[in-house]
């Protein structure tokens, strides 16, 4: 505990950054009979998904698990009488579970300050009991740090009627020993380990840092027969972190969750600011003591058990609380009805959604709830019973329930609930649920009286327009660029969409800049990775709302009328016209006062620190006089007033009121001439802002069109298109983060800030991470009177009137500097290409010597040389040192075939590696030509997209790549246009040429840290001799996310930096997304070592390496391999047009046009000599340094030296100090990668399938197989697909080779990688990931022939079945659930019922669903074809038109195909559906509809009127 | 970059030059126009790359990418701003530039670079025809006065900055026209003189006071000077030319080139000359000593003006036709170059050491050389000067050109008497201001960087403006103009 809060403080490690996910569980008698039995199945489910768990350095120390029962008062009553504490009635008494320090004294402090709290609110304390335990079942790490676990008895005071009150009681009490516990004599460890785990009436909740096997011998009251309950509630943990805390184990006192809330900073200013405003006569004086209601610090989960029972003691019930806080995505609900629209709509006005993905069940004893967020991101299965037991968990199969009592199969949906009501002895669904919630106030009428739209007001008469030279005048002040209006402005006001560029970021830092800098730039946006999954909003865009309310907010313990007394508005950024409507605004309590956010240019230093107080005053005084919008304006810039940045102003007032307790009284518009793009409108939203009206960019884009510049584009359509290109950018940018909404984005502040003093920070951004120091207030003051001086002081000059160039985006000789600029390019390729080791040197000068211009982190570091040199000839060979370097990941299709084998080639040579990037690979290049040579990518990459991931591609790979995120655009997903596929690229992606591609934001089978383990099994089971790599991006909290990495099993994980290149990102996200290497790689090494998880992964650096001096920080850092990309293409000739996304490369390179790809110039000599300069450099320095390996240097922080370059920029405030942490362990434990994971894959099933398939794999001879199978046998079927591969290439064996018959619920990843020549026949049910990138084989599912429940209604697969799927067949006789055949490119399957989202991305292939599917169905579906029995005639409502058509069957091609899919699985399933539809099959025809992607119709179309089939015959060449 | 794959669809296609006999036979410049089809065309060609090396390449910082994507766009006026940001007179160097910025254009790398000089061209003589390029007289006078010496380029460009900056500039000119070698050393068939003077007229709008005939140090006390303006720039150029010292140079008919260009271009302006001065290559056999552009220069001159034959001899070897190895994109190429006059005639000869003169009644008749080998390197690499052994050959003469560069300013006179530092190369030593040793006096162009191209002249005015403006008022709002260099 105490290394990591050393960590946080002196080193970069932030604990706010620790992510959970789990497994969760429930066992439940529906109707409330109390058992022990049910507890003891509670625990044999958790044990059941113990593989979703995790351990970290100590195997036998988990990262927690815990179980909630009901209140067993019979064994209480007993056991308490036994200790001479006769307890009161069931209900009238209520138990503390209490974690005490292990320390005496400690724990006498703390049970005196517990007894006194209970006395002073009026209780009675009935006594203590110590909780029985066994420490010797604990792991060494947890024994380490066991709390003394005891229980506190406490009775009904006097005076105290209602049972609810009571409990209401209880939480006060609790309230008040938190925040009593600092004062209480305590050190500050021992509080660490204080915690009450549950103080209630009705629970209780038994949990620690223990793996599930543990507990039950650990709780000796667990296994004692005499504990009851009608249920148990439980939980497994996979922490990010190692050094685990019992305290956060789950279930809290109220739930427990698999998931992640992402706009958590958000939420707890959110509610800190409304704590002023509660009151309710349930609470009466009592409020005063409850907050803050948030505990400072604590985990999400934490904080959304902490406002969940916030909601329930405003009387609220648990579906109601649960709502509020996870609502569905109604905004854009086709079929919802208006009563439950109405109550969300409500809702909204009272708080903003906790979003982000979350599966959370809760209880408050008498009922539970389960409830699944918007986006349906988790899985959550359930089966119910004819004897009314309920088993609900992450994945099937968890208990094992006999077929023939199985009365119901199911799952949860997104945004759907269900409640089982012990009192009622029965489950409320969720459409019985809503109704009732929807209709216990009249939400609708409340709405229709007091609900103000935008649109409904009058348009009050707009201002004047800016004259030309006026706005040229303003542009100055505000700091535009020509290059923006260019490059930028122009691109939002023609297409309504962001400018988008290629290749990386190579300008400086904007600390580190000697240009102006808006303080937008020193800002970076955060994304998820690993840990949560980001959003594609464009496909994915039912989930999304920009519609949110601003005005003043009421009581939250309350519902009256005026609650919805706001203004609603449909988008955060607003126009002219809209922007007059809010300006007067005057209706009811909404009232507009506008506040000028100007400062006077002449009253000398500090006028911008007084405007802002001055500012911050105001805006408290209109709160005071009932103003529910205030409104800062940056209107009228002139030769005297400068604007504040206005991202200052913003966040100033808005963190001012949060402090004074105000901020939800009032909305926050921002009227600016600072924003005009896309990050500038996410900051201005993210802190705080309701509305943005940018009256300079408008007017820009309007005198634009005027002027003619804008391509014909007419004045009106520019600015509506602009506005839209913006929305669309913060749409994005929010889905980054796995965001959905505009509301719960507001203030969430997803951002880092790089080079901002801590004093700045904690004052206007508040809570914002600032990890280097920086400038503060004077600074900004400095850079804003620059820019008004540019605009106002130089007016004397006639020919300076213009906008400066800039430079920002591209190189321009008196702009922005950039590392790579024309000598450096210049010099590199001469170096390279002539093999000059002058000019080489000549090169690392221009890029090393950064104490001119300054671009990186790592120019201010230089080396200590405090330690002895050895000659040069001691240290490694540089042959050996090149063995450590890798190209970046550019992808086939990106890059030209030339270029691509160009790197393979060269890398192969020096044993050293290269990346396929994300497409595929051509199988040709796996064998060795006449040279000696071969171009086969060692890394292969797994990304997204799966192009072309099959198993012939997996086995000949030495490395594999799981790519969460990409530098260039961490959070993103990618897009290849048609244009750019020709035959050989689509082949080798297996997609259609000419149709374009797109890769998902998320991995489909990553929503968290459980799943990306789950994903590192499928790959090393695949193929167990490659490395198993994880790509991250370094963001705050990466460090957090590699220790998880590495606790997954991952054999490397690849720390990138925000400025990695990329073939096509939008421009904002080159610029604006993701952090510093410097910084990841750092953060990792601390973190890993911390935990001693070292040892066993290696971490790669990437992101603008250019030289062995980079190399050798990254090592000092903690980086033992480096990758190179960018300079890798230079050397190929690559000049840095930037033009790699038109594909006009003029050097061959990023381009596929065959007559540029004959301008390639590179060879393999080229890469090899430069980076054996590279590592001829490493050498040198490593010599000098006293290093003869690479490995003795790692993590060697402590030779870095920042003081000369701090010195420098002393103005500037930078301290490199934590980046420089050296964790003091790093003498104890391992500090670079020297062991092996233990992967586990000794117990997989396939070891057995691969014994008892030997005649087919050595002799070709058919073989059959039948075995039993449970949902702990993962990935079966992937090694044996794996050696088939390795034997038989692309070809596999013939079809039925190997016949396997499973019989049970099988494990995640059913069927993965399947090769041809494998037929499997399940009969039971699956999880997740059913037949991901299946290639070749057949999967029949079906239920057990003794079940009786209705196939066709019940869920027997679960989510993200065949992802990646590349060919083989598929039948399954039921349902399956979200985003069935998602990214298919080759798969022919039959289903009976899909969820949400099936089809999305799908490229090839067929599907047939016999049944109803539900909402967005084909979303960015650009190739095959899918049928639907659309049996209800609705199915158009939950169809996505976005690609594709919907159409009846009737071209006999189509029709012949479908009856033989159908006729297939009747043959293999005995399917009742197929045999009704067969049976009827002239009525039932017409009742499919053929869903067929626009794009792949034109290209059949073209090639069948060139004569060609509809798939390509041979392989073609590039 | 209106179109991302120009490149592709159009080639090069620099304006036609005027037929070699037509031109031949006048004085006039010898490129036509563009239509403007044409000039879209060939800015779209323009890659916009993202490090435009082109930009790097132009001494002045041309924003070339920015004026290209205008041009294509056809918003020349536009493009006419952008140009002049960084470029007080396109005008001239779209004329006379040797256009590194084309060398270092990456399309030069497997492709014909863009035409950017005849782009610069083109927007320029657009802006005069439209009417665009109009006096910008500042909008407010500082009341302090400044002195220009020397009307060249630089001096030009100094006068123009710091009108703008509005300081009253009055420009000493010791000829009797104003432009320096623009108009008196350039031959009319690059550049025209009229083009000079509509610029000067532009300027003369502005405010600048242009004085011809004055020469400081002469007629024009240095002290005066100094008492009379707040501050001084000098823009006297480097107008020592390189002399050949062998036996013979006395003999009458070896002249250096200057001597006879600027006689050629007064006589084109109207003026007359003395008969007995009279340098013409009429039926002579010219010899020209040099390879570089005023030995062109000359070439051209005298085969208009109807030699019999020309010679242009080079000390230094043919260079290669391609770039080589140890020469790569971007360096400027050292290549062999062929100005137009190359098209009208002459003979060009490598490796020529000229040995002495030898004559009859004083005019010289022969020309001794030697041919040279340089295929042996010194202890520093670089190559070594060795004659060839029986090499020696006589060339028959009647006048011999000398265009083998200058050496420095001429330090008698004004530079003397104001007794600024000089550097090793006898040029006017300045820092980073541009200012000299002397507070308050600034040098810029040939005189302080010593001989070079009239876009390095335009550079180091501006440069010199922006020091000077800033010793005036302490601050300027001028921009920098030469390269920083990292």
């Amino acid at each position: 505990m105490n290394e990591l809060k050393e960590l946080a403080k002196f080193g970069l490690y932030s604990p706010e950054q620790e992510h959970d996910s789990c497994g969760v569980g429930v066992v439940a008698n529906i109707k409330g009979g109390k058992s022990h039995q049910i507890v003891s199945e509670g625990i044999q489910v958790l044990i059941n998904l113990g593989h979703r768990g995790a351990c970290g350095r100590d195997p036998e120390t988990g990262d927690g698990s815990g179980v909630m029962i009901q209140m067993p008062d019979s064994f209480f009553q007993i056991e308490c009488a036994s200790l001479g504490m006769p307890l009161p009635p069931a209900n009238d008494y209520g138990v503390g579970m209490v974690f005490l320090p292990p320390q005496e004294d400690a724990q006498v402090k703390c049970q005196a300050l517990i007894e006194r709290v209970i006395v002073d609110e009026g209780l009675i304390l009935l006594g203590w009991r110590d909780v029985p335990t066994d420490p010797r079942k604990l792991g060494r790490d947890a024994r380490a740090v066991c709390p003394k676990i005891r229980q506190v008895f406490i009775g009904r005071g006097p005076g105290i009627e209602d049972p609810a009150e009571i409990e209401r009681k209880l939480y006060v009490v609790r309230k008040i020993i938190e925040h009593s516990l600092a004062d209480c004599g305590i050190t500050e460890d021992e509080a660490d380990y204080f915690y009450i785990c549950s103080m209630s009436c009705h629970t209780i909740v038994y949990k620690g840092l223990l793996m599930a096997l543990q507990i039950e011998g650990f709780y000796l009251d667990l296994a004692d027969e005499r504990v009851e309950s009608a249920f148990a509630l439980v939980h497994s943990r996979f922490s990010t972190n190692t050094l685990g805390h019992w305290k956060l184990a789950h279930p809290y006192r109220y739930l427990a969750h698999n998931g992640e809330i992402n706009t958590l900073r958000g939420n707890i200013n959110w509610m800190h600011a409304r704590e002023t405003q509660f009151e309710s006569p349930m609470f009466g004086a009592d409020m005063a003591k409850i907050p803050p209601m948030m505990t400072p610090g604590a985990s999400d989960t934490a904080c959304i058990d902490n406002a969940l029972e916030l909601l329930l003691m405003t009387g609220r019930d648990l579906s109601h609380a649960m709502l509020m806080l996870i609502p569905e995505a109604w905004e854009q609900h086709e079929s919802m009805s208006q009563e439950k629209k109405d109550f969300y709509e409500y809702h909204s006005c009272l708080m903003e959604p906790w979003d982000g993905p979350a599966m959370i069940v809760s209880s408050d004893g008498h009922s539970i709830c389960a409830l699944l967020d918007r986006n349906g991101l988790r899985p959550f299965r359930y089966t119910i019973t004819k004897d009314d037991k309920l088993v609900m968990a992450s994945e099937t199969g968890v208990l094992d329930v006999p077929a023939a009592n199985v009365r119901q199969k199911g799952r949860l949906e997104p945004g759907r609930m269900f409640l089982v009501s012990f009192d009622e002895g029965r489950i409320i669904g969720d459409e019985e649920l809503k109704h009732d919630l929807a209709n216990r106030q009249p939400y609708g009428q409340w709405l229709k009286d007091n609900k103000v739209s935008l649109d409904d007001l009058p348009s009050p008469a707009g201002p004047s327009r800016i004259s030309l030279p006026d706005v040229l005048q303003q542009q100055q002040a505000f700091g535009f660029t020509l290059e923006e209006l260019r490059m930028m402005t122009s691109a939002m006001a023609i297409s309504g969409a962001e400018a988008v560029g290629s290749m990386g970021n190579d300008a400086p830092l904007a600390v580190l800049s000697d240009q102006n800098q808006l303080l937008f730039n020193y800002f970076k946006q955060l994304f998820a990775q690993v840990t949560n999954p980001p959003l594609d909003a464009i496909r994915e865009d039912l989930v999304t709302s920009l519609e949110a309310f601003i005005g003043r907010e009421q009581n939250l313990f309350e519902e009256t009328p005026e609650h919805c007394h706001q203004l609603k508005l449909h988008s955060p950024i607003i126009s002219s016209e809209e922007f007059e409507k809010i300006r007067h605004l005057d209706v009811g309590n909404l009232r507009s006062i506008t506040l000028s956010t100007l400062f006077d240019a002449q009253s000398g230093p500090g006028s911008m620190k007084t405007a802002l107080d001055n500012l911050c005053e105001q805006a408290s005084k209109a709160i005071i006089d009932g103003y529910g919008i205030i409104i800062l304006s940056d209107r009228g810039v002139d030769s005297r007033w400068a604007p504040i940045p206005s991202m200052l102003a913003t966040a100033a007032v808005h963190h001012h009121l949060i402090r004074e307790g105000t901020r939800t009284k009032a909305g926050l518009v921002v009227e600016s001439g600072d924003p005009r793009e896309v990050h500038h409108f996410a900051l201005l939203i993210g802190y705080g802002a309701g509305a943005v009206y940018p009256y300079l960019a408008l007017e820009t884009v309007r005198q634009m069109a005027e002027t003619g510049e804008l391509n014909g584009t007419k004045p009106d359509y520019a600015e509506k298109n602009f506005i839209k290109a913006n929305e669309k950018g913060v749409l994005k940018v929010m889905s980054k983060m796995g965001i959905s909404t505009v509301q719960s984005y507001r203030g969430a502040q997803i951002f880092e800030a790089v080079g901002l003093s801590q004093e700045l920070i904690d004052e206007y951004f508040t809570w914002t991470p600032s990890r280097i120091g920086g400038i503060g207030l004077d600074t900004l003051e400095a850079d804003a009177l620059e820019r008004h001086g540019r605009a106002f002081a130089g007016e004397q000059v006639a020919a300076e009137r213009d906008l400066p160039p800039g430079g920002y985006y591209q190189w321009r000789r008196d702009g922005e500097f950039h590392q790579w600029n024309p000598d450096a390019i210049a010099k590199l390729q001469d170096a390279a290409q002539a093999n000059n080791r002058e000019s080489y040197k000549e090169f690392a000068r221009l890029v090393n010597d950064q104490s001119k211009r300054t671009a990186t982190l790592r120019g201010l570091l230089e080396f200590k040389k405090d330690r002895p040199s050895v000659p040069l000839e001691e240290v490694e060979p540089a042959s050996e040192i090149v063995k450590r370097f890798a190209t970046g990941a550019i992808s086939l299709g990106s890059i030209s075939k030339e270029a691509h084998e160009t790197l393979g080639i060269a890398m192969n040579r020096m044993g050293a590696r290269s990346n396929t990037g994300e497409g595929g690979e051509d199988y040709r290049r796996y064998t060795t030509d006449a040279n000696g040579d071969t171009s086969s990518s060692a890394i292969k990459q797994v990304a997204s997209g799966r192009f072309g991931v099959t198993p012939n591609y997996l086995v000949n790979a030495t490395d594999l790549q799981i790519k969460m995120a990409q530098g260039s655009k961490p959070g993103e997903g990618g897009q290849l246009s048609g244009n750019k596929i020709d035959d050989y690229i689509g082949w080798v992606r297996k997609t259609t040429p000419g149709v374009e591609l797109i890769s998902p934001p998320p991995h489909h089978d990553i929503y968290s840290i459980e799943d990306l383990a789950q994903l590192i099994h499928d790959l090393k089971t695949v193929n167990s001799d490659a490395r198993i790599h994880v790509k991250l991006v370094a963001e705050v909290g990466v460090g957090t996310v590699a220790a998880g990495v590495a606790k997954g099993h991952a054999d490397v994980v690849l720390i990138s930096g925000h400025d990695g290149g990329t073939g096509n990102s939008p421009e904002s996200s080159i610029k604006y997304a993701g952090l510093p290497w410097e910084l990841g790689i750092a953060e990792t090494q601390q973190v890993l070592v911390a935990n001693d998880l070292r040892g066993r992964i290696s971490v790669q650096a990437d992101g603008q390496l250019k030289t062995g001096r980079d190399a050798a920080i990254a090592a000092l850092l903690g980086a033992e391999e480096f990758g190179y990309a960018t300079a890798a293409l230079v050397v190929n000739g690559c000049i840095m047009l930037r033009k790699c996304h038109l594909g006009t490369c003029s050097v061959g390179i990023a381009t596929q046009d065959p007559e540029l790809r004959k301008m390639f110039a590179g060879k393999p000599e080229y890469v090899i000599n430069y980076f054996t300069f590279v590592a001829e450099e490493m050498r040198e320095i490593m010599a000098e340094l006293g290093f003869r390996t690479v490995n003795e240097m790692v993590g060697r922080a402590d030779l870095l030296d920042s003081r000369e370059a701090v010195d420098h920029w002393k103005d500037k405030g930078l301290d490199l100090s934590r980046l420089l942490y050296r964790d003091p362990k790093s003498d104890e434990v391992a500090v670079y990668c020297c062991e092996d994971q233990d992967h586990g894959l000794d117990t997989a099933l396939d070891h057995q399938l691969i014994a008892l398939s030997q005649r087919a794999l050595e002799h070709q001879e058919p073989v059959t197989i039948d075995l039993p199978i449970r949902n702990s046998d993962r990935t079966v079927g992937a090694m044996l697909s794996g050696k088939i591969a390795k034997r038989y290439g692309e070809d596999g064996l013939p079809a039925g080779s190997i016949k396997i018959r499973f019989t049970g619920s099988a494990g995640q990843s059913f069927g993965a990688f399947l090769a041809k020549g494998i037929d499997i026949h399940l009969e039971g049910d699956t999880n997740d990931y059913l037949g991901k990138g299946i290639s070749g084989g057949s999967i029949v599912v079906c239920p057990p022939s003794d079940a009786t429940f209705v196939a066709e209604d019940n869920i027997i697969v679960g989510n993200t079945a065949m992802y990646g799927a590349t060919g083989g067949e598929v039948y399954v006789r039921g349902r399956a659930g979200e985003r069935f055949c998602v990214r298919n490119s080759g798969v022919r399957a039959v289903i009976e019922g899909v969820g949400d989202h099936g089809c999305e991305y799908m490229t090839g292939g067929a599907v047939a669903v016999l049944g109803s599917t539900g909402r967005n169905f084909a979303a960015g579906m650009s190739g095959g074809v899918a049928f639907v029995y659309d049996d209800e005639g609705d199915f158009e409502i939950r169809f996505n038109p976005g690609l594709a058509d919907l159409e009846p069957v009737t071209d006999p091609e189509d029709i012949a195909m479908l009856r033989s899919m159908i006729e297939d699985h009747l043959n293999y399933t005995g399917s009742a559906p197929a045999q009704r539809i067969l049976d009827d099959w002239e009525n039932a025809l017409p009742r499919f509809k053929k869903i067929m992607p626009r794009d792949y119709r034109r290209i059949l179309d073209e090639r069948k009127a060139r004569g060609e089939s509809k798939e390509l015959e041979t392989a073609p060449n590039g | 970059m209106g179109d991302p794959s120009g490149f592709l669809q159009s080639k090069r296609n620099p304006p036609q030059r005027r037929p070699v006999a037509e031109r031949k036979s006048d004085y006039r410049e010898l490129y036509q126009r563009w239509p403007e089809n044409e000039a879209k065309a060939q800015g779209s060609r323009c890659m916009d790359c993202a490090v435009p090396f082109c930009h790097m390449g132009c001494p002045l910082g041309n924003v070339i990418p920015d004026f290209n994507h205008q041009v294509f766009l056809g918003n020349w006026e536009s493009a006419l701003r952008v140009l002049h940001s960084t470029n007080n007179f396109p005008e001239f160097t779209g004329r006379i530039c040797p256009a590194p910025c084309e060398a270092a254009c990456v399309l030069n790398i497997n492709d014909d670079p863009v035409t950017i000089e005849y782009i610069e061209k083109e927007i320029a003589d657009r802006g005069f025809d439209e009417g665009w390029i109009k006096p910008e007289p500042p909008l407010i006078r500082t009341g302090k006065k400044v002195a220009v010496v020397g009307s060249g380029p630089a001096g030009l460009a100094v006068a123009q900055q710091l009108n703008r900056a509005g300081h009253w500039v009055t420009v000493m000119e010791r000829d009797e026209y104003i432009g320096g070698l623009l108009t008196l050393g350039i031959p009319d068939f690059k550049l025209d003189k009229e083009v000079v003077a509509r610029r000067v007229d532009v300027m003369a709008d502005e405010g600048v006071v242009f004085e011809t005939g004055v020469n400081v140090g002469r007629d024009f006390p240095v002290k005066r000077l100094l008492a009379e303006y707040d501050a001084v720039c000098l823009t006297c150029g480097s107008t020592e030319g390189r002399d050949l010292p062998v036996p013979g140079r006395e003999l009458n008919g070896i002249h250096l080139a200057m001597e006879y260009l600027t006689q050629q271009n007064r006589l084109l302006a109207g003026q007359s000359v003395d008969p007995s001065q009279r340098i013409t290559a009429q039926g002579k056999r010219v010899v020209i000593l040099g390879g570089g552009d005023t030995g062109a220069d000359c070439l051209g001159t005298a085969l208009r003006q109807g030699a019999e034959v020309v010679y242009q001899l080079e000390l230094m070897s043919e260079p290669p036709e391609k770039r080589r190895s140890s020469n790569p994109w971007p360096q400027w190429p050292q290549i062999l170059r062929s100005s137009p006059a190359h098209e009208e005639g002459g003979i060009r000869d490598y490796d020529v050491l000229t040995k002495s003169f030898t004559g009859r009644d004083g005019r010289v008749e022969q020309l001794h050389a030697v041919r040279i080998d340089w295929s042996q390197s010194d202890s520093n690499g670089r190559p070594m000067l060795q004659e060839i052994a029986g090499s020696e050959f006589v060339v028959e003469t009647d006048l011999v050109l000398l265009a083998m560069g200058f050496l420095h300013p001429e330090h008698s006179g004004m530079i003397e008497e104001l007794g600024v530092e000089l550097d090793p190369m006898g040029n006017i030593k300045t820092d980073e201001n541009k200012m000299t040793s002397l507070p308050g006096v600034f040098a810029g162009g040939d005189a302080s960087r010593g001989q070079s191209l009239v876009v390095w002249a335009i550079a180091e005015g501006r440069e010199a403006a922006r020091g000077l403006d800033m010793y005036l008022m302490g601050r300027t709002s001028l921009p920098h103009s030469l390269p920083v260099t990292a």
